[in-house]
């Protein structure tokens, strides 16, 4: 596997997303609320004209919710089905290359990261757990449905 | 059939062009079987395309060599030198004559039969391989059309509507930034071609639903026979243009309905027969656009639905109460039938009639934004029309906000805007919900922060209510903090998680590039808990009373100026309307109210008029007009007690009970005849009275009096007899007249037999008109 990784921090824990899924890292000002959507959606934005639906990655994995009060947080955007997303993330580190290909974890995670895990990948700065995007951009409520 | 024509020229010369490489290699090499196949393919096709254009020579060249080709792919023939060559004079012959089609030339008459006659076996000597012609031929004259894909031109779109978006960006960046006069001026004319732009993307996208409609003959066609039914479909309206996008989205809907009118609609032969109608059954389709909607029309003359028999299965499944089915609308009867899990085909067929179809058209045509309406005769036919937008991607929508948060709405859903605290519309709770009575009717009330789950900070009495049908035909009122702006959206698809909720149609981006959320009407009022269903039929409970009994007066109950309780027959009230108080005036004799054009007696002005603003009722007897100045608008009511007369006929006729307070009649009657004066005769009783049309002082200034005395002035011009006419000089014509008043402009009578009035003369003139006009009319 010679795809780049995006390692990110989310809740605390360092995760690697596919890099080549992100179209960019953006800092998000304003954020549109949308009524009655699920919990994970924290609303909506726009970059360069785009309308980019906003996913809190905490609440989608059931670790808590984002605080969004303070204004600007860090999120990087992807693109699934056509529609883009804005992935509320603590911090973005590095673009890494990984030293090998996704392993299963054969140690029991929380239920959300077991639902957006691809596996775990070696890098030059440990282990990391590779995060598919499409689960975590569904929410916890896809799965239970 | 031109443009079919053109599509077939411009097909198979992209396949001859294609062609060329394969010939030259499938000569080289006669047993590569691809190139046979590719070959093959393309006499098939252009055999079958003659068929249909009935170019027959182009057929019985392309038929032989698709024989010939078959027998070589079916190993019953060897591809040797002579076949190929025959093959390929053929392929040429081909070519020249699709050149000539397209130029509209006369083709040269030749015989083919020696090309066919080479293409059997054992032929010896066909015309030489040229390959090298066809491709001159193609070159000869160049296409004008050129083939695109579908997702390039989607990519195109979308990037116009990014280029709009960001135009709308830059126009706001320049509104806040101080820039100089050319750079606006410079942005301007982008947006004027970036508009411009869009509007030539849009129509690349369109698409002639004719594209729809080709399939419709043959599909009626195999059903019929499937049915055992003469079925004839008729087809207008082909060329009107729709987004591709659009004609995809109601492909399914429109093919369900045809298939439920062959199926249900269309009798068999013999009961058409035993009806009285032709054998054959029509089905006519037509589309045609109107405003930026597209309507399709699906008709047939068949046995119709019937409505009662839908009530009967509606009852049966329990979608319906006995009691609400009894008060159905023949439409609204009909309207059972996009009920989910109803059929009236009395026995399931494989073509239709599983309960399933005619809920899934309409939820289909409304996810679009559109509108499928049913209208039947039982034994004449049914009528299905669809009314789609013309695009999907701009909508005209209203701004309203909550709080701080913008929303838009369709425009097309809405159908009014009126205040929470208007006088027309009273807020009332029903166990927790609301209902609001706009102009006597009640519909559905929902708060927009309650739906949304957000704080409102303005109170419910002065919110705004936006009064909404969504696709589908009933009406229920959103009460929303402040409306805002009417825009042109470019609206995009949302997020599935945001589609979840089933709030939203897409999302846009305002001026100020912030997201706006685009509601789904129909999707607020489910999650609002408003019944449309059965809101139609709660509505009809509502004034079902009153049309019970038909004795019951719908009456205005309503506060006087003075504050008296009043009400006043709701058939003679026309509107109410809100004037300045500067707009009532004393005028000829009596109060006068200005609503816009007209000015109209006012009644009803026993108290302070107030300072500013002064609500009127306008009264209508159907031939006149007069204003009833009143304070508010108490409630909708019927007279269902007893009227106790007034001693003598005034303003008010009587007292009665109404929702339990006494309340005075108002006599419009009386009103009319005390306010109206003299204007309340109306024309055809009025004495007529002719004046020279020509005559200035006439015109001006005698005309005004003669008119105050009561007749109907009209001029030279008018044919009929008069009762008076007015002249200065005794050339009149005086035999159409029942009387002559002769003016004169000297004060002085010419002498003992003239008998004219000096014109200035007002008692002597005043008299005379009078007792002219004694004989007629008062």
């Amino acid at each position: 596997m010679n795809e780049l990784l995006l390692i990110v921090t989310i809740a605390g824990q360092r995760v690697a997303l596919p890099a080549a899924a992100v179209e960019s890292v953006v800092e998000l000002d304003t954020l549109i609320p949308v009524p009655r959507a699920a919990p994970h959606v924290a609303g909506l934005s726009a970059l360069r004209s785009r309308v980019l639906t906003v996913i809190d990655c905490m609440r989608s994995l059931e670790l808590g919710a984002t605080d969004c009060s303070d204004g600007i947080r860090e999120a990087a955007v992807v693109e699934l089905d056509g529609h883009h997303y804005a992935l509320i993330v603590d911090v973005v580190e590095d673009v890494v290359e990984p030293l090998s290909e996704p392993t299963p974890v054969r140690v029991a995670m929380g239920p959300g990261w077991e639902r957006v895990s691809k596996g775990m990948v070696e890098t030059e700065s440990g282990p990391l757990l590779l995060v598919d995007v499409a689960p975590l951009i569904s929410g916890a409520e896809a799965r239970a449905a | 059939m031109d443009d079919l024509i053109a599509d077939f020229v411009a097909e198979s010369r992209e396949m001859l062009e294609a062609l060329g490489g394969e010939i030259v290699a499938w000569e080289a090499n006669p047993d590569d079987r691809s190139r046979l196949d590719s070959i093959f393919r393309f006499v098939h096709t252009v055999k079958g395309n003659c068929g249909f254009f009935e170019f027959p020579r182009l057929e019985a060249l392309s038929h032989a060599a698709e024989d010939a080709l078959a027998d070589v792919r079916a190993g019953r023939r060897h591809a040797d030198g002579p076949l190929v060559s025959a093959v390929l004079a053929v392929i040429d012959r081909i070519g020249e004559m699709i050149s000539a089609i397209e130029a509209g030339e006369e083709f040269p008459a030749e015989d083919d039969s020696a090309l066919i006659d080479a293409l059997e076996p054992g032929a010896e000597g066909a015309a030489a391989p040229t390959a090298v012609a066809v491709a001159d031929t193609g070159r000869s004259s160049a296409p004008r059309t050129i083939r695109l894909s579908v997702e390039l031109l989607d990519r195109v779109m979308s990037t116009v509507s990014d280029m709009v978006l960001a135009r709308n960006e830059l126009a706001r960046r320049l509104r806040e930034a101080p820039t100089e006069v050319s750079v606006g001026g410079a942005f301007e004319r982008l947006s004027a071609i970036i508009a411009e732009m869009r509007d030539a993307i849009t129509r690349t996208r369109m698409q002639r639903i004719e594209n729809l409609f080709v399939a419709l003959p043959r599909m009626v066609r195999d059903l019929s026979a499937e049915l055992g039914k003469q079925v004839l479909v008729d087809i207008e309206g082909g060329d009107v243009e729709l987004d591709r996008e659009m004609i995809e989205m109601i492909r399914d809907p429109l093919t369900h309905i045809i298939r439920n009118a062959v199926d249900h609609g269309i009798e068999p032969p013999a009961e058409r027969l035993k009806a009285g109608k032709r054998e054959i059954g029509l089905v006519s389709v037509s589309a045609r656009q109107s405003g930026n909607q597209i309507l399709i029309d699906i008709q047939d003359d068949g046995r119709g639905i019937d409505g009662k028999k839908l009530v009967a299965k509606a009852l049966d499944v329990g979608l319906l109460e006995r009691d609400d089915a009894a008060r159905l609308s023949p439409r609204e009867q009909l309207a059972l039938i996009f009920e989910a899990g109803l059929s009236t085909a009395s026995e399931v067929t494989a073509i239709s009639g599983r309960g399933v179809g005619m809920d899934v058209v309409r939820s289909n045509v409304e996810r679009i934004g559109g509108i499928v309406e049913v209208d039947s005769t039982p034994g004449e036919g049914t009528r299905m029309t669809l009314r789609v937008p013309l695009t999907l991607t701009i909508i005209p929508a209203l701004t309203v906000s909550i709080g701080n948060q913008h929303f838009a709405i369709p425009r097309s859903a809405i159908v009014e805007i009126v205040r929470a605290n208007g006088e027309s519309v009273t807020l009332d709770s029903v166990g927790g919900a609301g209902v609001a009575t706009i102009r006597g009717i009640r519909v559905p009330e929902v708060a927009l922060s309650a739906i949304l789950g957000l704080e409102s900070e303005i109170p419910e009495a002065e919110r705004n209510l936006v009064v909404l049908r969504p696709a589908g035909g009933d009406v229920y009122a959103l009460a929303v903090d402040r409306i805002h702006d009417h825009e042109e959206l470019v609206v995009k698809p949302a997020a599935p998680a945001v589609m979840a909720t089933g709030l939203y149609a897409g999302t846009t981006l305002a001026d100020d590039g912030s997201p706006i959320l685009l509601f789904d009407p129909a999707g607020l009022a489910e999650v609002g808990g408003v019944k449309l269903e059965v809101q139609e039929r709660s509505a009809r409970v509502a004034d079902g009373p009153a049309t019970a009994t038909a004795k019951a007066v719908s009456v205005l109950l309503f506060r006087g100026l003075d504050g008296a309780r009043r009400a006043l027959r709701l058939a003679v009230v026309d509107r109410i309307e809100e004037v300045p108080a500067s707009a009532i005036k004393h005028g000829a004799g009596q109060l006068r109210v200005q609503l816009g054009e007209a000015i109209l007696p006012l009644a009803g002005a026993n108290g302070d008029l107030g300072k500013e603003k002064v609500r009127v009722f306008r009264l209508n007897d159907g031939a006149h007009e007069i204003g009833y100045a009143f304070r508010e608008v108490i409630d909708l009511s019927t007279i269902d007690n007893e009227v106790i007369p007034a001693d003598n006929p005034a303003e008010v006729s009587g007292v009665t009970l109404i929702a339990g307070e006494p309340a005075e009649l108002v006599d419009a009657h009386w009103l009319f005849a005390n306010h109206l004066g003299t204007s309340a005769r109306s024309s055809d009783d009025q004495p007529i009275c002719r004046l020279p049309s020509g005559d200035p002082w006439m015109q001006n200034m005698l005309r005004p009096i003669v008119e105050a005395v009561g007749y109907r002035v009209v001029g030279d011009e008018h044919d009929g007899d008069a009762d008076l006419v007015i002249t200065s000089g005794r050339e009149d014509g005086r035999g159409k007249a029942a009387r002559t008043i002769v003016l004169r402009s000297e004060p002085e009578a010419a002498g003992a037999k003239d008998d004219s009035i000096y014109r200035y003369d007002r008692a002597g003139l005043l008299i005379a008109l009078k007792s002219a006009g004694g004989g007629k009319g008062k």
